[in-house]
């Protein structure tokens, strides 16, 4: 395990505050970043070092919370405790502000681009999610407001190809919603965590999903579709999900973050012990019932607790981090031999 | 092992004390965890109650006893504090776990995690005004509220 996770630099993005997020675009040239300042600040290389591209400070009264690029690299999209949610045009280094999304009663938590760039969707501590709708004309429509969570939703997240979306909640659940008709409707709540989830991530075929808590494990959940050959019972039509892993026993304090990198399958958390971890699922292992092991763990990833890991869509190993101090780390994995 | 190269640190920066080498006190020597301890009590007493005109160790919200510091390594700690509210109502109990909390992240010195809890059996939603009050997320953004903020603000000003 030792040097399979090896720092590259490391930026002081969001001076005197938290960063609390990071999203590489798709190309994986640039890397937002945002935090407890207010400010979303993209970051591009020149040379070997990393340098800062644009600052955009007029956006939000109050901290940004996550970060997310469109699939055509085109916008970006953040979500703020302001209750806002803004949408940024690029227009080479510049960035502008075209639209505001307003509706949540407070903090919006999460904002997720569904692969098409057509779909939209935030969540709040107001206990919902919003979906909504991108035309042609860069208008935005709120389609739906799927209130199935008793409590704050933490994050969202789509699937990888197909019109279905993750939320995860201080109620301690999952839950998923699909289209039905002219509405979204909730298909499947994941029970299981002991705490508040606080982020999840989809593997790269989009059959597993993998979420993060409080309760300081990693679960590892299945879709099964009616009619499956294990015999895990579906209701009606609509497909269900099992636990078919957890990971527990690895980290010390609550998970923030997971991202499951779409190009190797490893799996990566940032954790409030200021470590960053990396799983692979071991070869051979039942894929209804895996196992994962520990490849790689930094301690001190960070002086504070580490907010996001962010694989890059690119360019394989290469991961990104952020912590309560502000900083932004890159760094650069390599399976271990034997794997 | 800690226990003699405690002894023996102190030992080393007597010696270079009397020989008029250093300051006494100047020299850093490693704060043993119930130092810590006191060092985060000292900075939690004088915190004041946001309904009534006394501080929180006048009322026994919190005690030195309440203070608990255990080791995670050579340099972090966990600091964790059980609370008594005066009163049972929750904007309370998650008011002053604010107070304490920013009263800490501000002027503690050590590296540190923290925990707050309300002591058991002082209320009847104690699981959730403990999830409330460890939850970084909602801690920071509530201090974005400006009249949570004012509030806090008054509660942790240092006494003149």
């Amino acid at each position: 395990m030792k040097d399979s996770l090896v720092l590259r630099s490391r930026i002081q993005a969001h001076p005197d505050s938290r960063c609390w997020f990071l999203a590489w675009n798709p190309t994986g040239t640039l890397l937002a970043s945002c935090g407890g300042d207010r400010k979303i600040r993209i970051w591009g290389t020149e040379g070997d070092s990393w340098v800062c591209k644009s600052v955009l400070s007029e956006g939000h009264q109050r901290t940004v919370r996550k970060v997310a690029w469109s699939p055509c690299g085109n916008y970006l999209a953040s979500a703020s405790f302001d209750a806002v949610t803004c949408i940024w045009k690029k227009n080479q280094d510049d960035f502008e502000c075209v639209t505001t999304l307003e509706g949540h009663e407070n903090e919006v938590k999460s904002v997720a681009w569904a692969p098409s760039g057509n779909l939209l969707a935030t969540c709040s501590r107001d206990k919902s999610v919003w979906v909504w709708e991108v035309d042609e004309e860069d208008e935005y429509e709120c389609v739906s407001v799927l209130s199935s969570h008793t409590q704050d939703v933490k994050h969202v997240v789509w699937h990888p190809s197909q019109e279905l979306l993750a939320s995860a909640s201080y109620d301690d659940t999952v839950k998923l919603y699909r289209e039905e008709g002219d509405d979204w409707v909730c298909c499947a709540t994941l029970e299981g965590h002991e705490s508040t989830v606080w982020s999840l991530a989809f593997d790269p075929s989009g059959q597993r999903l993998a979420s993060c808590s409080d309760d300081r494990t990693v679960r590892i959940w299945r879709q099964y579709l009616p009619g499956n050959e294990q015999g895990v019972a579906c209701s009606g039509s609509d497909p269900s999900w099992k636990c078919i892993c957890t990971l527990s026993g690895f980290h010390t304090r609550t998970i923030y973050d997971i991202a499951w990198c779409q190009l190797t399958g490893a799996l990566a958390t940032a954790c409030g012990d200021d470590a960053i971890r990396v799983f692979e699922e071991d070869p051979g292992s039942d894929p209804q019932q895996p196992t994962f092991s520990l490849t790689a763990h930094m301690r001190q990833a960070h002086s504070q607790d580490v907010n996001c890991v962010a694989w890059n869509p690119k360019e394989p190993g290469l991961l990104a981090s952020c912590s309560d101090d502000g900083e932004v780390a890159f760094w650069e994995y390599h399976q271990p031999a034997g794997l | 092992m800690e226990r003699v190269s405690g002894l023996l640190s102190w030992t080393l920066s007597r010696v270079l004390w009397l020989s008029g080498f250093s300051e006494q006190g100047a020299a850093r020597q490693p704060r043993t965890m119930e130092e810590k301890a006191l060092e985060v009590y000292d900075l939690i007493r004088t915190i004041r109650d946001p309904e009534k005109p006394n501080t929180l160790e006048e009322l026994e919200v919190v005690t030195e006893s309440c203070v608990e510091v255990q080791e995670i390594n050579e340099e972090d700690c966990l600091v964790i504090i059980k609370f008594t509210p005066t009163a049972p109502h929750c904007s309370l109990a998650t008011l002053i776990g604010l107070c304490l909390r920013v009263k800490l992240q501000r002027c503690l010195p050590f590296k540190h995690k923290l925990e707050i809890y309300i002591s058991e059996g002082t209320h009847s939603t104690e699981e959730d005004i403990n999830k409330q009050i460890n939850d970084k997320e909602r801690v920071a953004a509530a201090m974005e509220n400006p009249n949570l903020r004012e509030i806090v603000e008054q509660c942790v000003l240092e006494p003149d």
